[in-house]
């Protein structure tokens, strides 16, 4: 396989009961980019996120066909141990989800449920996290605070910094500044520009201007289909498929 | 390829299926719970019923002795007496009840409410022995003071257990009025009715499934009630002839003669218990049978 | 809003009503602490009642039993009922047997206390004898047990049903096994919830005298043991009342009971608070 693709997605076809929410998708994510799935609301792009770290196993009345390789393995298999792809493959959420604790305990939460005790060493961590996501001047002199009381931006920014405590590859994004104002989005659009170099990074947007400035490529979603896929300088300028230069140009979505 | 059906990994976690199967016992436990309890209840109780026959529930005469033959088991007057009991505290607290919900619901200002829902926490959580006591000593003297008699009279249990059901009426009451979608009453108040006609022509109507179940809760809470009637009802096997003449329920007969009886005579008082049980059964039924069928 | 005057006297009725509620709870409230306050000292709490027959001496034995009944109830139908509660709302979805289990916990808390008394006099003090002392507070505390069960499962099932769904995906997705979920982030969540419902469990078994009057054996001696028979607080209230007329005794007594369970209204109506802000983050 291709040295530069994290996970490669062949005929992906997944089922609520009887509703096909994705059909027959495949797509190569490159490793190191930040990789847009853009599409109206309802065509599948969250489900298909959701589908790389699992977390439709949630879900009842699941039916899945296709292949998700992730490190040379299918990801769907049924001796996948899903804890530890959940590790590798982290989830931030369209609205931020800080647990009821301090800022500390969120960041420290990940690394403390797998088996880090030593406070030297998760101190280093939250530091280390809170910095990668660009939050650590803004908290530092208030880590005992809860987490509830930070605003939504930083409330999100938190909720990345808490996936990276527990070093991931993959950092996936469900909309992540769909609930921020626009300051805040910058941040964090900001903050995935640093992200990149270091992780894999997949974000689901319905905001076509967030695509164009932070992703290399992007995924255009219809109805649970995977209409078109290209660099995004491609998709947007360039659209082979009718529907996706209506929904870029916005004449419908 | 093969479909998957995504429910949940199948990768081997000892340490969670152990603990799924431990949770499992303990949520299985209340239905456990119940067969336990009827199956001890039946067990001494039926065999009793199935050899007193239908005189057991329609006999006046209740002399009870050790031995079956020679006692007279009729539980008819006790029956009444619960039934009369019952439906006169009933009687008394449904209008209060529902009316104190309604005002919690729609009208109490916020900090009355802040007030009133401990209050009637409170009024729940106050033990059935302190009821009682409070109506030893200041309602059956004033009832044999006012109308003469003992004072321990059907009208002292009536008084007492109207209290003692509020709590019940009341917290389910006003859960259902505070259900009733909100479009209903905007759409009744932008017609132009007043408050008031609002509340008597759409938020009691569509909250009337719950009401009515929390009368027959209530009711449950009143005939199953043991101590306070046990103190204030003065206790006498008979058919009462006035409401200030004394009574005799089901709870308190079996509370005040288990302390003594033996063969027979306890096997009867099981069979109470099981009559008791019976009707709460069917009080339960009923209570969710009117809350189940909701105005759409 | 103007109110109409022929609105005037329902509304009024209404406020009647409310006002009658709080009214009728403040006048027994008083009545009894205004009589029973004034005997209740340190050396009323912690002497020996007296001995038959007369009237006057303490309560110090009857708080013991009401602690260890309580304590014995709260102990097995603690852990049980905040398991349940984690299996039907962590492991089930809506589905039959959860409605199933709901319904019985509904049942059995509508079961008459006289009713689960004569079930706990056959069975923990006839049947299991040889292990329970016979009339015991063991015994007594074992039956209670199945009125505390349904309550605290009933309120510790409603505190986990608001911990938002965000909470679990959150933890789930930084690789948390769904026990790792529930223990870490879940219950602690749901915690004031949880508590409550344990002390309105601890308010019902103070509070309960029938299933006790069957099954705790009602001695006045201090226990020495759970497998000794014991007389908790509302059934010497009773006793003191119908056996020896001590109303001072019985006032006493009931001033205590009823300070237990404001205390516990306050502090529950504290935590629900608590906990509705904790969700809020303040």
């Amino acid at each position: 396989m291709d040295d530069n693709v994290e996970i490669s997605v062949k005929n992906l076809s997944l089922w609520f009961g009887k509703f096909q929410a994705l059909k027959n998708i495949s797509i190569a994510i490159p490793k190191n980019e930040v990789t847009a799935l853009i599409g109206p609301s309802g065509c599948g792009k969250s489900t298909f996120i959701k589908t790389l770290d699992r977390m439709n196993d949630l879900v009842d009345n699941v039916r899945i066909t296709g292949e998700v390789i992730y490190k040379g393995r299918n990801i769907l298999d049924d001796d996948t141990d899903v804890v530890q792809l959940r590790k590798e493959i982290g989830m931030v959420f369209q609205k931020p989800n800080p647990f009821p604790k301090s800022i500390y305990d969120n960041v420290a939460y990940g690394p403390r449920v797998h088996g880090i005790k030593d406070r030297k060493a998760l101190n280093d961590i939250v530091e280390g996290s809170l910095r990668k996501a660009a939050l650590w001047d803004e908290v530092s002199d208030r880590l005992n605070e809860s987490a509830l009381r930070l605003s939504g931006g930083q409330q999100q920014r938190l909720c990345i910094a808490r996936l990276l405590a527990v070093e991931p590859n993959v950092l996936l994004m469900d909309e992540p500044a769909s609930a921020l104002d626009p300051i805040a989005t910058s941040k964090i659009e900001d903050l995935l520009y640093e992200l990149k170099r270091e992780y894999t990074i997949i974000i689901v947007t319905h905001n076509m201007q967030q695509a164009a400035r932070v992703a290399t490529h992007t995924a255009f979603f219809l109805l649970g289909e995977l209409i078109e896929y290209a660099s995004t300088i491609d998709l947007f300028e360039r659209p082979r498929d009718k529907r996706t230069e209506d929904y870029v140009t916005g004449k419908f979505g | 390829m093969a479909v998957r059906t995504l429910k949940r990994s199948r990768i081997k976690d000892a340490k969670g299926t152990t603990i799924e199967l431990i949770l499992l016992l303990c949520a299985v436990s209340a239905v456990a719970a119940i067969f336990l309890i009827i199956w001890f209840i039946f067990s001494e109780g039926l065999p009793f019923v199935l050899e007193a026959g239908p005189q057991f529930l329609t006999s006046s005469i209740w002399l009870p002795t050790d031995s079956f033959s020679d006692g007279s088991w009729g539980i008819f007057p006790i029956l009444v007496g619960s039934l009369i009991v019952t439906f006169g505290a009933i009687g008394i607290g449904t209008p209060l009840g529902v009316a104190c919900a309604v005002f919690l619901a729609e009208i109490a200002p916020p900090a009355v409410r802040r007030v009133l829902v401990p209050s009637i926490n409170a009024l729940a959580g106050v033990p059935s022995v302190v009821y009682g006591f409070f109506g030893l000593v200041v309602i059956v003297p004033w009832i044999r003071g006012q109308f003469g008699g003992f004072g321990t009279s059907v009208f002292a249990s009536w008084v007492i257990l109207s209290i003692m059901i509020l709590p019940t009426i009341i917290s389910i009451s006003t859960d259902s009025i505070r259900a009733v979608p909100r479009e209903y009453k905007e759409g009744s108040l932008a017609m132009g009715a007043t408050q008031w006609q609002t509340i008597r022509s759409v938020m009691i109507p569509a909250a009337s499934s719950g009401i009515i179940a929390s009368v027959i809760l209530g009711m449950g809470r009143a005939i199953g009630e043991t101590m306070a009637v046990l103190m204030v009802a003065g206790n006498a096997v008979s058919i009462p002839n006035s409401i200030f003449a004394p009574v005799s329920t089901l709870t308190a007969q079996i509370a005040l003669e288990m302390g003594y009886a033996a063969g027979a005579h306890r096997q009867a008082l099981f069979a109470m218990g099981m009559v008791l049980f019976v009707v709460i059964m069917i009080l339960t039924g009923l209570a969710n049978l009117a809350s189940r069928r909701r105005v759409t | 809003m103007p109110v109409k005057r022929r609105e005037m006297v329902p509304l009024a009725l209404l406020w009647a009503s409310g006002i009658a509620t709080l009214f009728i709870l403040i006048v027994i409230l008083a009545f009894i602490l205004a009589n029973g306050l004034p005997l209740v000292n340190w050396n009323f709490l912690t002497a020996e009642p007296s001995v038959w027959g007369q009237t006057g001496g303490g309560i110090y034995s009857t708080i013991v039993a009401t602690l260890a009944v309580t304590g014995v109830s709260l102990a097995v139908a603690g852990p049980i009922s905040v398991g349940g509660a984690i299996y039907l709302n962590e492991y089930t979805k809506e589905n039959f047997l959860r409605r199933i289990i709901r319904q019985a916990a509904e049942i059995l808390a509508g079961i008459p206390s006289i009713v689960v008394g004569l079930f706990g006099f056959l069975f923990f003090v006839i049947y299991l004898a040889p292990y329970t002392g016979g009339w015991s507070v063991l015994s007594g505390g074992l039956t209670l047990a199945f009125m505390v069960l349904p309550i605290s499962l009933r309120t510790s099932e409603e505190a986990l049903k608001t911990v938002p769904a965000e909470l679990r995906e959150g933890s789930l997705g930084l690789g948390a096994t769904k026990w790792q979920a529930i223990t870490t982030v879940v219950v602690p969540t749901a915690l004031p919830g949880i508590v409550t419902g344990l002390i309105l469990g601890l308010g019902r078994a103070i509070g309960e005298t029938a299933a006790i009057l069957l099954t705790a054996g009602g001695a006045l001696n201090l226990i020495n043991s759970l497998y000794d028979p014991g007389r908790p607080m509302t059934l010497h209230l009773y006793d003191v009342l119908t056996e020896y007329r001590d109303t001072s005794t019985a006032y006493g007594t009931a001033a205590v009971l009823i300070i237990a369970i404001l205390a516990i209204t306050f502090i529950t109506d504290w935590l629900m608070n608590r906990y509705t802000n904790k969700l809020k983050g303040l």
